[in-house]
């Protein structure tokens, strides 16, 4: 299997677009994860539903403006040179 | 015409020494004073051996050149930009990670990478794996032989990556492109094994002090255990490489195991309401014994279609 750095890169690009593009209407309130809902107790002995929560919620506030760049970005590279 | 270009050259010669201090930024930061004559008195020497063969055109115009004021300036203009250049690249670096960080763990001297590369190869007469402290912040490797350090690690990679070379060479299926995939390949996987112990550190809630590096460290340790078994499997054949396979594997394992307990296992946790640790000790165990089990694997995987 040859891994290369490219493919590292791409595969990290998608799984951000992933979590970037979940719902959270139709999904994340099915789930109990909506964006707007408080999350109850302090620390961080919370288990680990509520760290991945904490991670969805920072990687899509975060992630949102960098990933619209990258992914033109990448559009434009792919459209350019295959 | 020949006198005359031996005199003009003669007189060059002489004054060759004296335009390169004009321009100190670009000769001084990497050698010490000591060196630097010498290093002048070299380019004066090689400058002159290459004088005679190439007599038409490139010698006037190369002495020409530092007696050019344009030139010179021109020059002064260069290492300026380049000294500003090599400024921003410092800041920006130090924006993402902490250099000083990162040379704590380069301090290393012979005594520690030979008492670390036994420690790698025959962990089991070890008797203290405690990381010492200085007033809280950790000794560097040149005093503790258990604190990790990066340079055992870049050497052992970079080993692998010509050992890997060499065996495809052995096979007759050597390319350049091959041993660039190689070495991406393996670095990858670095990688992602240091992504997936940050990610997991970091759902379980186990708040220990292993920064990235000290995880690219323990991430890095098992090349040693590559080069190892790769040089037995070159040397001895498919039963040498397995019998280092095997040896290098326990010895990774528990090397792994002995380390990320010291650090995760007696990790403090920081609510101190009585509650106890954040993590139960169990998915400690469960992470130690997990990455230790993930090494063997590695180990296999890298160097299985080198020694076949």
């Amino acid at each position: 299997m040859a891994l290369t750095l490219y493919s590292l890169i791409q595969s990290v690009i998608l799984c951000t677009n992933a979590i970037a593009v979940l719902h959270e209407e139709r999904f994340l309130c099915k789930l109990g994860w909506a964006a707007d809902q408080g999350v109850g107790g302090f620390g961080d002995d919370l288990g680990i539903k509520a760290q991945i929560h904490n991670l969805v919620r920072s990687v899509r506030t975060v992630m949102r403006v960098p990933l619209i760049l990258v992914n033109s970005a990448c559009i434009v590279l792919l459209l350019l040179f295959g | 015409m020949d006198l005359s270009h031996h005199g003009y050259r003669a007189t060059k010669q002489r004054a060759r020494p004296a335009p390169p201090t004009g321009d100190p930024v670009l000769f001084e930061d990497t050698s010490s004073a000591a060196l630097g004559p010498s290093s002048q008195g070299y380019y004066a020497s090689g400058y002159n051996m290459e004088g005679p063969p190439n007599d038409t055109q490139g010698g006037p115009g190369m002495n020409n050149l530092f007696a050019d004021p344009m030139a010179s300036a021109a020059m002064m203009y260069g290492s300026s930009l380049a000294n500003r250049g090599q400024e921003i690249v410092n800041k920006e670096i130090g924006r993402f990670m902490s250099v000083n960080k990162l040379k704590y763990f380069f301090a290393v001297d012979t005594r520690y990478v030979l008492k670390k590369l036994m420690i790698l190869m025959f962990p089991y007469t070890h008797q203290d794996w405690d990381v010492r402290y200085h007033r809280d912040t950790p000794l560097t490797p040149r005093q503790d032989v258990n604190a990790p350090d990066l340079y055992i690690p870049t050497m052992a990679f970079i080993t692998y990556i010509l050992l890997a070379g060499m065996a495809l060479g052995i096979q007759k299926r050597f390319s350049p492109e091959v041993l660039g995939l190689c070495a991406s390949t393996a670095l990858v996987w670095v990688i992602i094994e240091v992504l997936i112990m940050l990610l997991s550190l970091y759902l379980l809630t186990v708040h220990s002090d292993l920064s990235t590096f000290d995880l690219i460290a323990y991430s890095g340790y098992k090349y040693v255990g590559i080069i190892f078994t790769m040089t037995c499997g070159l040397l001895f054949g498919s039963d040498g490489y397995f019998v280092a396979l095997a040896w290098s594997s326990f010895a990774i394992m528990f090397f792994i195991v002995r380390s990320l307990k010291m650090k995760i296992l007696t990790s403090v946790s920081s609510d101190s309401m009585g509650m106890g640790s954040s993590a139960k000790p169990q998915i400690r165990i469960y992470i130690t014994v997990a990455t230790a089990i993930f090494q063997p694997i590695i180990i296999y995987w890298l160097t299985s279609h080198l020694v076949r």
